[in-house]
């Protein structure tokens, strides 16, 4: 019986200097949510409206980087239903409507069957393309492509 | 019984005379300024009447409306846009001219059927339906060459100049292929019907999986 307690005891010690030590460390890093220092209660007013860039299109910033969508988006259809993106992305569509096809990645299963439909699991292209805005990053980093590192 | 019958023949026999008969009693001036008046709040009564159900309130009155097509099309562009211009229910649904208004009226009395028979009465009737329901509603724009569409969108009056290169590509070949609205524009006001891959004229955008 007194071990337990004794078990019991160090286990919430151990927890509470954890989570001293990380909120600690949390705080050293200057971390913050993306509503800054403002409190729940605070307003902070709306962010600014980036107008989106139509027609010329933005280059990758890295290799792997899903390109972007140099095109308006949002009343598109991408649901269980249907996928109206594919009315011009999708092979043979694309040909006629000047697209750029959609990569043959992703018309391969998870378990690597070539299909002739895009996969259901890249379905969704809003996941990973998005619609082109030149605006401030989100959070301030010092992300360097890997081909301007050389 | 004969006596029944023989009030009955009577009752309408006296009707129908008295319409027949030429009035005694009332002044010709009277019966006219009368008749006048009487039609203008007949005439009056019919068309506000109708036009009452004329209007996007009537139209959501029924949950198989306001629950499915109305919100979604309250997340597309004729909805909500940048000027706040709005095309209501009517507006494409009902034709503007007498003769074609009142042949839809008379063919809403099916929908008003199937109201009351529950056809559409849940989420999972209306979608199961929908593939039906938006290839009439397809059918019909095409044959009256997307009327209801043209009554605010005329290709004359469209400056090319402040499109998208890829609409005014595709509107200038919409104009030399003699193509109407609904031939392209399928989906814009309310979500696309589950399994309209290889349904004619629209490309292939459904979800080959979708019900499997």
């Amino acid at each position: 019986m007194k071990t337990w307690i004794k078990i019991t005891a160090a286990g919430i010690a151990v927890f509470a200097i954890a989570v001293i030590g990380s909120t600690q460390v949390y705080a050293q890093d200057g971390v913050k949510s993306l509503r800054g220092d403002a409190t729940l209660s605070e307003g902070q007013g709306a962010p600014d409206i980036n107008a989106q860039q139509v027609g010329k299109r933005f280059t990758r910033n890295y290799r792997q980087q899903p390109p972007l969508i140099p095109h308006k988006i949002e009343k598109y259809e991408i649901d269980l239903k249907a996928n109206q993106c594919l009315g011009c992305h999708d092979w043979p569509q694309n040909v006629e409507a000047n697209a750029p096809k959609i990569s043959e990645t992703h018309y391969v299963s998870p378990t690597g069957i070539r299909l002739n439909r895009v996969s259901g699991s890249r379905w969704f292209c809003n996941q990973c393309h998005v619609p082109q805005v030149q605006t401030e990053a989100l959070v301030p980093n010092t992300f360097t492509s890997s081909s301007d590192m050389n | 019984m004969s006596a029944s019958n023989e009030e009955q023949t009577s009752f309408l026999g006296r009707m129908w005379k008295g319409l027949r008969r030429p009035t005694a009693r009332y002044a010709m001036g009277t019966l006219l300024v009368g008749g006048f008046f009487a039609g203008i709040v007949f005439w009056g009564g019919f068309n506000w009447s109708l036009e009452l159900t004329n209007t996007e309130a009537f139209c959501v009155t029924c949950h198989e409306m306001n629950d499915n097509v109305y919100r979604e099309y309250k997340q597309t562009v004729h909805y909500s846009n940048r000027t706040g211009v709005r095309a209501t229910c009517p507006d494409c649904h009902v034709p503007k001219t007498w003769v074609h208004k009142m042949a839809r009226k008379i063919q809403a009395s099916n929908e008003l059927l199937h109201h009351f028979l529950g056809t559409i009465d849940t989420r999972e009737k209306y979608e199961a339906k929908r593939l039906k329901l938006a290839k009439n509603v397809w059918k019909v724009m095409k044959e009256t060459d997307s009327r209801e569409c043209r009554n605010c969108h005329n290709f004359e009056y469209m400056d090319f100049v402040v499109q998208e290169k890829r609409s005014r590509n595709r509107h200038e070949e919409a104009i030399d292929k003699n193509m109407t609205c609904i031939d392209c524009h399928k989906g814009i006001a309310h979500e696309l019907p589950a399994g309209i891959v290889g349904v004619d004229g629209i490309p292939n955008v459904g979800n080959p999986n979708m019900g499997k």
